[in-house]
């Protein structure tokens, strides 16, 4: 992931002509999103690969609460809604109306993450620890690795948002808020993957 | 010394690699020496202990697959891409110098765990890895592995796919978007074709192992049942995880190797690459196949007829586009001016060394004979002709091809050719009784074998061979040094060549290109029908050109990750957050310095 977010600064590179007339830095954040795909779809099949095969409970049906992670759901997919609007209005120029949405994407995020946090302690409380069987394990592993993707996008926006404060964020670099968003929808696509087949497929 | 630490260079970074690259094949042949001379006699040998042989075959094939022949094709990427597209450097420099940094710190790392026995109370110096090169579960659990040494491993490999990772996204967008006016991709040298289609496999293969590791990770270090039967798991889980990454992996070592043959056969026989345009369809299909037949590293364990055969057959079916590249090569050849230089010589040795070990792998293709080869000596014989006779011949075939581009200077082509014979007679000395020993039974990695089981001289055989091979590689390595006391200078195009790379001095100036040239052909200092050469670039540029200066950020930002890993190694949390902060500082430094191209 760090090097993900690296290249995606790397100063410049798009300010040349290039063979494909797309941005350098945009050409390798779609190849890095290739690559996460493979990520997370290993995750994914090892979660579906070793569904129902857990020796002892809590099992998924008795503690995940689709009510709850649909509100989340809807959450993170509104924070994608925010992230477009932040992106229009950084093209546009309108940086006031910029900084709101960034400010809201990231606010969003953090409700989603502060979710995640609340369900992870729930579980703990409830007995399902990471430990405790293969729902666990696959559980844990597969919503944190999002988690933690969700959180880098996090820290990405508010580094964006600080930056837009300060005044050093404006049309010219409108295309290191495009990344940013394509980052930010794949992270939100995926949870809407792992959604479907985490929770609303038990 | 300092512009060495922050180069951003492309040429710097290629030699960087290659010299690091090339110490570290050193390291794994020299186990692999060992290996052989405990090997040579039969009941006990020279007296290595299991544990001591253990460690010597794990860390052989993981230096030898990560730390030799991955950065030695990394060597020919980052110095002969950017030259052979027409381009002044890759997309992204600093990422460039990042993916260097961090594979010499995750090599270094690796081999650490030889001398790191004492700091983790073990009663011996050595901790190296000792579960194979594919550390197979359960072998590789904590209950059966409670030392260190899986840990180095499974950590060191995680810095190493970050190193490629960072370059596979470099120079697919340097190969797809900074290719000179008129160089469409069916222009594109096929060395620099096989680079695109490598590092599409390299950012596709290495999140699953990367997957893999972190799974391995949770089972050790927090207890998780991901591989553990008793808590449910399934070992056979990361065979398939690690075999996913693993069979393009193959490829990934291979296909490298491909182009550079591809690119010194037509060199050397004046003649263009017969079916250019199939060679390069043939790459991309052996990547999507390459994807698609796994579990044929899998067959004895069990996954039923129906698996068995579907994979046995997509793996015979990669048998096509391979052999459509054989007789490529070979009508490339056919009817071509030959100069039998080492570099044609070791290019045409690949191609016999690498069609055996396609056959002995159609062999295993079949599941009911491969249950007959699983973990014998066959496919050590196997695994050699294609690693050894296939991408080292290879490599060595772009050693002396570029060597005068890379640093100005030619090879002997005497101590060459004595080289590449030694090299022949000594890898079919070591790796052809291998099939023998194997189909009469004698397992892999074994620290010793009965003399009761006749395979005594085959061993023998093999043992004199790999020393063979040492010797051939020290004329080598005499060779490489020669060329620093007793330089000759090279021309801009010693060989002839048809690429861009040929077009500018050896070695190139830091901006590579006087004036950036417009191509007109796939060959375009040749003589085409259509096309003449390329008129010559001029002297000195024009105009001033812009280049980049050097950063310390990619350096220090590696060096955060090496630290990670020693946390997590002493599982010291502070450590690891430590490590942590010099990456998120070294990424924020790197992001918001200024760096013009």
């Amino acid at each position: 992931m760090t090097h993900g977010s690296a290249h995606a600064h790397e100063a410049g590179a798009g300010a040349h002509r290039t063979s494909m007339g797309l941005d350098s830095r945009k050409m390798a954040f779609w190849a890095f999103i290739g690559s996460e795909c493979l990520l997370f779809g290993s995750l994914i099949s090892t979660y579906l690969v070793y569904k129902g095969r857990s020796l002892t409970g809590p099992f998924p049906h008795e503690i995940l609460n689709i009510p709850f992670t649909s509100f989340s759901t809807f959450d993170l997919l509104m924070s994608s809604l925010a992230m477009v609007l932040a992106l229009a209005a950084v093209q546009r120029g309108d940086m006031k109306q910029g900084k709101l949405w960034l400010l809201v994407t990231a606010l969003l995020g953090l409700v989603f993450l502060a979710g995640q946090f609340w369900e992870f302690s729930h579980f703990v409380r409830e007995g399902l620890g990471l430990t405790t069987n293969l729902f666990g394990s696959t559980f844990y592993v597969l919503t944190g690795t999002h988690g933690a993707h969700v959180t880098v996008g996090v820290i990405w926006l508010l580094t964006l948002w600080v930056q837009a404060l300060r005044g050093k964020l404006g049309p010219a670099n409108a295309m290191t808020v495009e990344i940013t968003g394509l980052y930010w929808h794949f992270v939100d696509v995926v949870w809407i993957v792992i959604f479907t087949v985490v929770y609303l497929i038990q | 010394m300092k512009t060495w630490l922050t180069t951003t260079d492309h040429k710097r970074i290629g030699l960087l690699y290659f010299w690091t690259a090339f110490g570290f094949f050193l390291i794994g042949g020299l186990e692999a020496l060992i290996i052989r001379a405990q090997l040579a006699r039969p009941d006990g040998g020279l007296g290595v202990s299991a544990e001591t042989f253990n460690q010597l075959f794990t860390m052989h094939g993981t230096t030898m697959v990560f730390l030799a022949l991955m950065p030695l094709s990394a060597a020919f990427f980052n110095f002969m891409i950017p030259l052979q597209i027409g381009a002044r450097d890759v997309a992204f420099p600093r990422l460039n110098a990042f993916s260097y940094w961090v594979f010499l710190l995750g090599g270094l790392f690796l081999n650490a765990s030889f001398i790191a026995g004492p700091l983790f109370g073990a009663d011996r110096l050595s901790v190296a890895p000792d579960a194979g090169w594919f550390g197979y579960e359960n072998l590789t659990s904590r209950q059966f592995s409670p030392g260190p040494n899986v840990d180095f491993w499974l950590l060191g490999l995680q810095i190493l796919g970050i190193a490629s990772l960072a370059a596979g996204f470099n120079f697919i967008v340097t190969i797809l978007n900074m290719r000179a006016p008129g160089m469409r991709m069916l222009r594109l040298p096929p060395f620099t074709w096989m680079t695109l289609i490598t590092q599409f496999l390299v950012i596709t293969a290495f999140p699953v192992i990367t997957v893999a590791l972190v799974l391995l990770m949770f089972d050790r270090f927090f207890g998780t049942h991901f591989f553990v039967p008793q808590g449910g798991g399934d070992p056979i889980l990361w065979q398939h995880l690690f075999w996913m990454f693993g069979h393009p992996e193959v490829y990934i070592l291979i296909l490298p190797a491909m182009g550079i043959v591809s690119e010194v056969l037509p060199t050397f026989s004046k003649k263009p690459l017969f079916g250019y345009t199939v060679v390069v369809y043939s790459g991309v299909v052996i990547a999507f196949l390459g994807w698609s037949v796994w579990s044929h590293h899998m067959f004895s364990s069990g996954l039923g007829p129906i698996a068995d055969s579907v994979f046995a057959g997509t793996t015979m079916l990669i048998a096509i586009p391979t052999g459509v590249k054989i007789f490529n090569w070979i009508g490339t050849l056919w009817g071509g001016q030959i100069r039998f230089t080492t570099s044609l010589l070791f290019a045409v040795g690949f191609i016999a060394m690498f069609i055996i070990g396609g056959l002995s792998g159609v062999s295993h293709a079949s599941a009911p004979s491969d249950l007959q080869q699983t973990d014998t000596y066959y496919v050590v014989a196997h695994i050699h002709y294609v690693l050894f006779g296939g991408t080292i011949l290879g490599l060595f075939a772009g050693m002396y091809y570029w060597w005068p581009k890379m640093t100005g200077r030619l090879l002997s082509e005497s101590l060459g050719k004595v080289h590449f014979w030694l090299t022949m007679i000594g890898m079919n000395l070591a790796f052809f009784p291998m099939h023998f020993s194997g189909l009469l039974g004698m397992p892999r990695r074994i620290y010793t074998y009965s003399s009761e089981l006749g395979v005594t001289g085959f061993n023998q055989a093999s043992t004199i061979g790999a020393f063979l091979i040492g010797l051939a590689t020290l004329v080598f390595v005499w060779n490489l040094l020669r060329t620093r006391w007793q330089p000759i200078s090279a021309p801009h195009n010693p060989w002839g060549g048809a690429t861009l790379e040929w077009a500018i001095p050896s070695p190139p100036p830091v901006y590579n290109f006087t004036v950036i040239p417009t191509v007109e052909s796939r060959m375009p200092l040749w003589q085409t029908e259509r096309h003449a050469p390329m008129r010559p670039l001029p002297e000195r540029p024009p105009a001033p050109i812009h280049v980049p200066g050097g950063s310390w950020w990619p350096l220090i930002t590696a060096t955060g990750l090496p630290v990670m890993a020693i946390g997590a190694l002493s599982h010291v949390i502070p450590v690891v957050l430590a490590g942590a902060a010099v990456v998120i500082v070294g990424i924020y430094r790197w992001a918001y310095e200024p760096f013009e191209m």
